[in-house]
């Protein structure tokens, strides 16, 4: 794999700037003693943070699978370590998520977080530069670092901020969750290392540079065991049935602010794009059968249990675990239009999720509760909170003109072509997630004012309408311009799956 | 760009509706003016399509696969142009049936009309298969708030209903289809005479072929046909909006760039997908005709009513002889200026005098001679009798059956003809040849003993108006549809 120096294409290392900036934001927050000016400083730091993604974005190169803005120090050569940061098509488009995850988060901050909010502002910015360490980072142990960190501010954000009664729970169950894949992940590494070191003979070193271990031929043995190994944790983290159950918890009880994150940032498929299906492609060729398996499940078990499911937050949280089974399907599908779609979905689905759960959270702060019984009427009251929820809600069912609608066309493209029959048990996802989605918008906002708490509901106030505002527009501008975003992944994504290359009579059946 | 403008000028009719929400007539009339201005820019795009060409526009690269883009061609025209038209007479109306009172929710009202006329151009215009669901689907999510508008119990049941019926198809059967057919083809262009290669499979290109007849609810074909009377809660206006300007339309317009653009005529014909459509078509024909002559409601007739005309245009190109498609294409045209001749004179009755019952009509002919006037003259064509462009298209439809040597479709349309004419006569006969009832008030065989029985009087000129032009376009194009014809066989590709 070739890779193009940051210091070529931007002049300056963006990907570190944009790892240590959210920490230098910190920084300054924690010695600010002016109250007021914490919310402004905070959001001026997430908004460069967003210009330099978007700078990223622009000056990426597409027409090519290269790694770019690459940065390279030694770390502990040893045993291999590097400091090595590169993004490419797969990994780009991550970064503009985080960053413009970030900013709405921020936005609704004004109005939703009370408690300690400069102590939650600066665990916000810690996790931004954690997550944008596991999207850039190259080194596989690097990597591990970032994920594990990951936990941290994840684990503070849901106990101290959580909004549910059930909040100490539910983070310690993330965070078990988490553990229980994390030592696997790391022994799946070393084992790629150590067969990096064995296969160059006697004068061999250990690396975990991702660029290099691309070019290393794994035996299939090593390959099932690294796979499982992987995608255990991938799984855990994605969700994908039946390792799920910590979500509907961390959503209900964790603050909005965090549930964006977990719904939106879909690294468990991440993971699988980055490292299982180029690290061990032949393994997982072999074995997408059941990814494609599991992922039907979770399509029809998300979907059913959402239909049932009587808050607005749980509701989510089981949508979120069907359209993960849609992007593993797509994966599996190892089609390039399949895999394609699972990209732009997980990404697109960052930001579809993030204006449900935004909706959710403005709905959340005025009248005390996510349950739909509780609600009824909404639109009569808050007119500009309606539209916005209508419009996340349009592209949860992936109505064309979205930016719902690409990805998940895409991925059912592949899976036709793979598979009819799951692929027609896929397309149960988009008539059941009409369903749940359009009965819950029925139910909450449309119908008479039964409560009285509803009655005196205020619509959106100046920061939450802005944050509305730009999630309405990036779902509605890239519904219809998606190229944008499909360009900058085609000629990686086209050369993942060129890698995969299963064996000629196990795609001859699926036609 | 001639297409996009046409595209653009509902939509900018409506934000002009929008700016002026509380301005009536001001915000009523930027309807009237953005319908004149697309007409006109339709027009010009008549002498180019009629030789044969067509004018493209790409609006967004989209996906690699396909583009999000526009083409005309005659066929699209013929949609357009209907849906512009009355758009237009419809926008008046409204202003006579609903008012321009400063009530915001006319404003809306009227925003969504110019969105679904917006959306019909996108379908009418469509370069392929995507650009065509997503404007199909845009037109489902723009009209509910529309069937809806009363806000009534009824009206959200039957909202449900309809969108239901609507989104589901389009997801479960459509867009399978749609799936299916670039798998199969590699593409998402409507190409005339079809997109399959010769030795493309058999069964599953049958099976795609039945996925788009039951995903395109919007052409009511049997037995995907019940969100059109559940519908019929919406206010007249919206109505029209659904049976003649765009929304049935765009289900019969969309059939008929499958059969003619994706599957073309020859594999139709050697799929038997054209037998398959007959069959479907002529239950679909006798059952509403049967079951529209055991009811009282107006708008309930006129809903069964349209599902079998719906089907006479599909079967007129499932028939596969250039008369077939000539009559059916044309069916289009002058069933949209019959029914929402209709429509109108039933909404016109409703506002003058709250009857909406047929048993309801007995002498209102003499108290409200325009209306009823209007309305013998839409009935006329329905059933297909001269001097009315009704006549002219099932003379085609007939010819086309005769030529397919299709005895047993003639047969049903025979026999629908005398069914239709049934229940229409039955109307016309009490309204027009029954002295108004004279009797006194509760009298036990005056079924019509409504307080204003005796104050009925013609509706507003703002609602006469269109009516009686609907009418008289239904006339004049029975007398000389020369012109007209020209377009439609350019349209159904007659050589």
């Amino acid at each position: 794999m070739n890779e193009i120096a940051a210091a070529d294409q931007i002049g300056f290392p963006i990907l570190s700037t944009m790892v240590v900036l959210p920490l230098v934001v910190m920084v300054v927050l924690a010695f600010l003693r002016d109250q007021r000016a914490l919310r402004p400083v905070a959001l001026a730091g997430a908004l460069v943070e967003l210009a330099l993604s978007l700078a990223l974005v622009a000056r990426f190169r597409t027409g090519g699978a290269d790694f770019q803005f690459a940065e390279q120090l030694p770390w502990i050569d040893v045993i291999g370590l590097s400091y090595h940061l590169a993004v490419d098509g797969v990994s780009v488009l991550f970064l503009p998520l985080t960053a413009l995850l970030v900013v709405l988060v921020m936005l609704t901050s004004w109005s939703s977080v009370r408690y300690q909010p400069k102590a939650y502002l600066m665990t916000i910015l810690g996790f931004e530069t954690v997550a944008i360490g596991v999207f850039a980072a190259v080194d596989l142990i690097l990597f591990f670092v970032f994920w594990e960190l990951l936990l941290i501010p994840t684990y503070i954000l849901i106990k101290v901020w959580g909004t549910g009664a059930g909040r100490s729970r539910a983070a310690l169950k993330y965070v078990l969750y988490m553990l229980m894949g994390s030592a696997g992940l790391l022994l799946g590494f070393i084992l790629l290392g150590v067969n990096h070191r064995d296969a160059a003979g006697s004068g061999g070193e250990l690396s975990f540079d991702l660029l290099v271990l691309m070019d290393d031929t794994v035996p299939p043995g090593t390959q099932t065991t690294v796979f499982f190994l992987l995608a255990f944790a991938f799984a855990l983290k994605a969700p994908m049935f039946p390792f799920h159950s910590w979500m509907p918890a961390a959503l209900l009880d964790g603050p909005i602010g965090m549930a964006v994150f977990l719904a939106g940032l879909k690294m468990g498929v991440y993971g699988f794009l980055r490292f299982v299906m180029p690290l061990v492609p032949d393994a997982f060729a072999t074995w997408s059968w059941l990814i494609a398996v599991l992922g039907v499940v979770a399509i029809l078990f998300g979907a059913l249990v959402a239909l049932a499911e009587p808050d607005i937050r749980r509701l989510q949280a089981f949508a979120s675990v069907s359209h993960v089974g849609l992007a593993m399907l797509g994966l599996a599908s190892l089609d390039v239009q399949g895999v394609q779609g699972a990209l732009f979905l997980v990404v697109s689905l960052g930001v579809t999720s993030t204006g449900m759960l935004l909706a959710a959270g403005f709905i959340h702060h005025r009248v005390g509760s996510t349950d739909i019984a509780a609600l009824g009427g909404l639109a009569q009251r808050a007119p500009a909170l309606a539209t916005f929820s209508l419009v996340a809600c349009l592209s949860a069912i992936a109505l064309p003109g979205t930016i719902g609608f690409p990805g998940e066309f895409l991925v059912l493209l592949g899976a036709f072509r793979a598979d009819a029959w799951l692929a027609g048990f896929a397309l149960l996802t988009v008539i059941l997630s009409a369903s749940y989605v359009l009965v819950f918008y029925e139910r909450a906002f449309h119908g008479p004012v039964t409560s009285p708490v509803v009655d005196a509901v205020k619509d959106l106030r100046p920061p939450e309408a802005i944050a509305a505002l730009v999630t309405g527009l990036v779902i509605c501008a890239f519904g219809f311009f998606p190229g944008a975003l499909l360009e900058t992944s085609q000629e990686s994504v086209r050369v993942l799956v060129e890698r995969l290359d299963p064996p000629a009579d196990e795609r001859a059946g699926g036609g | 760009m001639a297409p996009l403008l046409a595209l653009l000028a509902p939509v900018l009719g409506a934000a002009g509706t929008a700016a002026l929400r509380d301005r009536p007539p001001a915000r009523e009339l930027c309807g009237v003016v953005a319908g004149l201005v697309q007409l006109g820019i339709i027009a010009t795009m008549v002498p180019t399509v009629l030789a044969g060409g067509t004018i493209s526009f790409t609006i967004s690269p989209f996906l690699p696969e396909a583009a999000i883009g526009l083409r005309v061609d005659a066929l699209g025209v013929v949609l357009a142009g209907t849906s512009s038209v009355l758009w237009i007479l419809t926008a008046i109306y409204s202003m006579g049936y609903l008012g321009t009172g400063p009530d915001r929710s006319l404003a809306r009202f009227h925003v969504y009309f110019g969105l679904t006329i917006a959306a019909t151009m996108g379908v009418a215009f469509s370069v392929n298969l995507l650009t065509l669901y997503l404007f199909y689907e845009a037109l489902t999510i723009i009209t509910y708030p529309l069937v809806t508008h009363t806000h009534t119990p009824e009206a959200a049941q039957g909202g449900k209903r309809y969108l239901g019926y609507q989104l589901g198809t389009g997801v479960a059967f459509l867009l399978p289809a749609i799936v299916l057919t670039y798998t199969q083809s590699g593409t998402f262009d409507f190409v005339p005479g079809g997109v399959f290669d010769d030795d493309a499979g058999g069964p599953l290109l049958v099976l795609i072929f039945v996925l788009f007849l039951a995903g395109i609810a919007k052409a009511a074909l049997l037995p995907v046909h019940a969100w059109l009377p559940a519908a019929m809660v919406a206010p007249v206006p919206v109505s029209a909006l659904l049976h003649a300007v765009a929304v049935v339309n765009v289900g019969v317009f969309t059939v008929l760039r499958v059969v003619l653009d994706v599957f073309g005529t020859d594999l139709t014909a050697a799929l038997h997908l054209g037998t398959i459509t007959l069959a479907v078509t002529s239950v679909t024909i006798l059952m509403s005709s049967l079951y529209a002559l055991r009811l009282d409601n107006l708008k309930a007739i006129l809903a069964y009513s349209t599902i079998g005309q719906l089907s006479y245009m599909i079967l007129g190109v499932a028939l596969l002889s250039d008369a077939g498609r000539t009559g059916g294409v044309l069916h289009l045209v002058g069933h949209a200026f019959a029914k929402i001749t209709l429509f109108f004179a039933v909404g016109s009755v409703y506002l003058a005098s709250h009857r909406t019952a047929a048993s309801e009509l007995r002498g209102i002919g003499r108290q409200m001679p325009w209306t009823m006037g209007a309305f013998v003259v839409g009935a006329l064509s329905i059933v297909g009798l001269p001097p009315t462009v009704g006549f002219i298209a099932k003379y085609f439809l007939f010819l086309g059956a005769a030529d397919a040597r299709q005895w047993l479709v003639l047969a049903v349309l025979a026999v629908s003809t005398v069914l239709s004419a049934g229940y229409y006569v039955r109307v016309i006969r009490l309204a027009m040849l029954e002295a108004p009832a004279s009797l006194p008030a509760g009298s036990p065989d005056d079924r019509s003993s409504h307080p204003r029985v005796r104050s009925v009087s013609e509706s507003p000129a703002l609602v006469v108006g269109p009516l009686v032009v609907t009418a008289a376009v239904t006339l004049l194009l029975g007398v000389a549809p020369g012109a007209l014809l020209e377009l439609v066989r350019a349209a159904a590709r007659v050589p």
